[in-house]
């Protein structure tokens, strides 16, 4: 397999959950707006989205204000914005166009109608109300593009570096996602969590999908802090778990070192991090600081990605 | 050749279906008009989806189209294909073998049968090659021969594209959707089938791997501009077929007179380059110091026999339309036969009379650029403007030597889905051949039709269209 053909499937990957995470995010953004006001200026809550989905800096460095329509403009369509939904698709699809014979018509046809179809669509007509189907539909076709990977890629190297591109953008994406509101995760706030906050803790399990599950996962009429935090990172049950995602991690970076009869650093790394989550616990996680802890991982996850590229001749 | 009806491939003089429309005829007359639409359109939708698109250069937005698709498939008989196969069998012996001996002592210019300068002054003839022999003297392994019929026994070529010659992705997609929207066409005709031709190609590209091979397993690759180049649907669609990389020149590195692959584990050689970029783009430190695009130090790996290039750097002479009129005396020297299938007569320019005659005759003739292609840089003269005329007559007379003419042929014309029902189109027809360790011809090939009613331009860039082409089994 050329290097280059390896690098467009990990993107490719990559790329596809990027536009599923950014239309789950702008789901909870718009969701808050819709929420009576809660004691804080709204501007805050579409900051706090533009954070989580690393779109601040582009966003400021073009607008001055995180109004809603500015954020979802953004976060949707801008060009200008590497991470807006149109730029991961285009990416997404031009990294398969360029590995056309690696991937499987299924996949490529999913990606390419998802492209059309959303090339048809003018910004200014993504008025308010259609606004909830785009964003769902953005996320179907993410997931049927998935599915279709899934389903009909053969078990070779290239599907190990699909999986890698997909569990290392969703591990980013998760541990963003705790760590811009992670004060409100700690352990003290839940003596005094009022009503604010405990609608704070459910935002963070929508913006991963999981505010049905943790309830099943955890029998549990109150969303607890502590809980929240560890479904997200260490249960692996939960599919969006740091944890969970490095289970595949691990296992498509050893799949790969078998493959290659080879013993490359990023396999080591992927273990090494894997290791880190299976030997720790919430509390020891809070003792060190949940921030310092997500802040270290983020760094793991992304010199991850860098070695397996070194490791694999991506370019 | 210019005044009369044009030959009605399915429908003979008497208003009936001739012989191999029969069924077919039958079949779409049983068709509604809005059942007629409804596939068109779900077939544009078949097309569209799975990304079967060409890029148009110079426009800005919209860079890939699709080439519209006609649903009524063009028929030919079987002994119609025996004449047309035999022919261009003929045809591709005789230009390679032309190729090899330009290449080599010239002895049809030592012969007197074409003057010296066609060849030496020609910008397609590559010094490069001189004294160079590629594996089995096999110069253009893959070539689309245009054809065009005027007549029931009448069929004239009128190009021999032997540099990279595209479309034959098209022609296998459209029969894969006729077969998917029109089963039982299939079942009342007994068409030949062409999905084997990625075989054929990769048997072809594998039996002129170069001779210091050392596997019996040569690694194969086709060399692709990238995904901005108008034909990349196609590369990558012959790639995946073939089950061989897609390689672009970065991709391929050559070490110590050997061409490698990068690939993600460690570099793997590569044998046969089924390359379709141009020869000037192929490697910069023999051709383009300016191009992006190539592989240094590629042309020496061939030159040392490490690896084969296909086609053949310096093939584009043996299409080249100045050498297109001595195609004849070719066949017949290299085959010692006369040419089964008709050459267009063309007038060059760069002869005096030539270029009298065919000034006196703009009107009713067509000029052609020697290098052009595509359809552009031509003149049609029956369907001029008097300014036009006008101004291809000032053009040839600054440099003649840049034209050939020809007699405005009367294309034949297949009923084609148009607004208002079935209506006769132009259409010519471009069947693809593999020159390897033997001759291998797909059945059929791509039939191009001109869409706009009484047009004689069937190419995609100019609004032409493409149908499945047929050749029926006896």
């Amino acid at each position: 397999m050329l290097g280059r053909t390896a690098a467009s499937l990990y993107w490719t990957s990559r790329y596809n959950e990027r536009a599923e995470n950014m239309a789950r995010l702008l789901e909870v953004g718009y969701r808050i707006a819709m929420t009576p006001r809660l004691g804080q200026d709204r501007s805050d809550d579409w900051r706090s989205t533009l954070v989580s989905a690393g779109c601040d800096g582009a966003f400021f460095s073009k607008y001055d204000e995180p109004t809603k329509r500015a954020v979802v403009q953004h976060m949707l369509f801008d060009r200008d914005n590497p991470s807006s939904v149109r730029s991961c698709i285009e990416a997404a699809r031009n990294n398969a166009r360029s590995v056309r014979t690696a991937i499987t018509g299924e996949m490529w046809e999913s990606l390419n109608t998802t492209y059309l179809e959303f090339m048809d669509i003018r910004p200014q007509h993504m008025t308010d109300n259609k606004l909830p189907d785009f964003l769902a539909w953005i996320k179907q076709r993410s997931m049927l593009f998935r599915g279709a990977m899934l389903g009909t890629l053969m078990r070779d190297a290239g599907y190990h570096f699909s999986q890698f591109g997909a569990f290392i953008e969703r591990t980013d994406n998760t541990a963003r996602i705790l760590d811009v509101k992670y004060w409100i995760l700690l352990p003290d706030n839940e003596m005094i969590g009022g009503d604010l906050d405990r609608y704070q803790w459910t935002t963070i399990l929508r913006s991963v999908s999981a505010h049905r599950s943790y309830r099943h996962a955890y029998r549990d009429a109150q969303v607890r802090p502590f809980n929240v935090a560890e479904f997200l990172i260490l249960r692996k049950e939960m599919p969006r778990s740091i944890s969970y995602c490095y289970d595949w991690i691990s296992e498509s970076a050893a799949a790969l070192a078998i493959r290659y009869q080879d013993s490359p650093v990023s396999c080591d790394m992927a273990h090494g991090t894997l290791s880190l989550l299976e030997e720790t616990s919430m509390n020891r996680i809070f003792q060190g600081g949940l921030h310092e802890f997500l802040t270290d991982l983020i760094a793991r996850n992304n010199a991850l990605g860098a070695q397996l590229a070194s490791d694999y001749h991506f370019s | 050749m210019t005044d009369t009806e044009p030959f009605n491939e399915m429908l003979g003089p008497d208003g009936q279906p001739r012989a191999p429309y029969r069924a077919l005829a039958e079949w779409f007359s049983g068709m509604s008009p809005a059942e007629m639409r409804r596939k068109s359109r779900e077939a544009e939708t078949i097309f569209r989806r799975l990304g079967i698109t060409f890029a148009v250069y110079g426009t800005a937005e919209a860079t890939e189209r699709l080439i519209p698709f006609d649903i009524v498939p063009r028929v030919l008989a079987a002994a119609e294909w025996r004449r047309i196969s035999a022919g261009i069998d003929q045809r591709v012996r005789a230009l390679n073998a032309f190729l090899h001996d330009i290449y080599h002592r010239q002895e049809i210019i030592r012969a007197g049968r074409i003057p010296a300068e066609l060849v030496i002054q020609n910008e397609a003839f590559l010094p490069e090659m001189i004294g160079f022999t590629p594996p089995r003297k096999v110069y253009a392994h893959i070539i689309g021969t245009d054809l065009v019929r005027v007549g029931e026994d009448e069929f004239y070529v009128l190009e021999d594209n032997t540099r990279t010659p595209s479309g034959v992705s098209y022609m296998l997609e459209n029969r894969e959707t006729m077969m998917r929207m029109f089963p039982e066409l299939f079942q009342q005709n007994r068409v030949a089938p062409i999905e084997h031709y990625p075989d054929l190609l990769r048997e072809t590209l594998e039996s002129v791997a170069p001779a210091n091979c050392d596997t019996d397993e040569p690694t194969v690759c086709i060399l692709t501009p990238g995904i901005y180049n108008s034909a990349y649907f196609e590369h990558a669609f012959l790639a995946d077929s073939m089950g061989v990389e897609l390689c672009e020149a970065r991709d391929l590195f050559v070490d110590d007179g050997k061409v490698f692959m990068r690939t993600t584990r460690a570099p793997e050689r590569v044998h046969v380059i089924y390359r379709r970029i141009d020869d000037a783009f192929l490697d910069p430190l023999t051709f383009r110091p300016d191009s992006m695009l190539g592989v240094p130090g590629l042309f020496d790996a061939y030159r040392a026999g490490n690896v084969t290039i296909c086609n053949a750097p310096g093939t584009g002479i043996a299409d080249d339309k100045a050498v297109y009129a001595y195609l004849p005396e070719i066949i017949e020297f290299y085959t010692g036969q006369k040419p089964i299938l008709q050459n267009v007569p063309t007038w060059n320019c760069a002869r005096e009379d030539d270029l009298a005659y065919v000034l006196d005759h703009l009107p009713e003739i067509v000029v052609k650029e020697v290098h052009g292609s595509g359809g552009y840089g031509m003149l049609i003269g029956p369907t001029a403007s008097k300014r036009e005329l006008a101004e291809f007559k000032r053009r040839l007379k600054a440099n003649p030597s840049n034209y050939i003419a020809q007699p405005t042929l009367s294309l034949s014309a297949c009923p084609t889905h148009v607004a208002s029902g079935l209506a006769p189109r132009h259409v010519d027809l471009r069947p693809y051949v593999l020159v390897g360790d033997k001759v291998r011809i797909t059945p059929g090939g791509l039939t191009r039709v001109a869409l706009k009613k009484g047009s004689l331009v069937v190419n995609s860039s100019q609004g032409g269209g493409t149908k499945d082409t047929w050749v029926l089994e006896d």
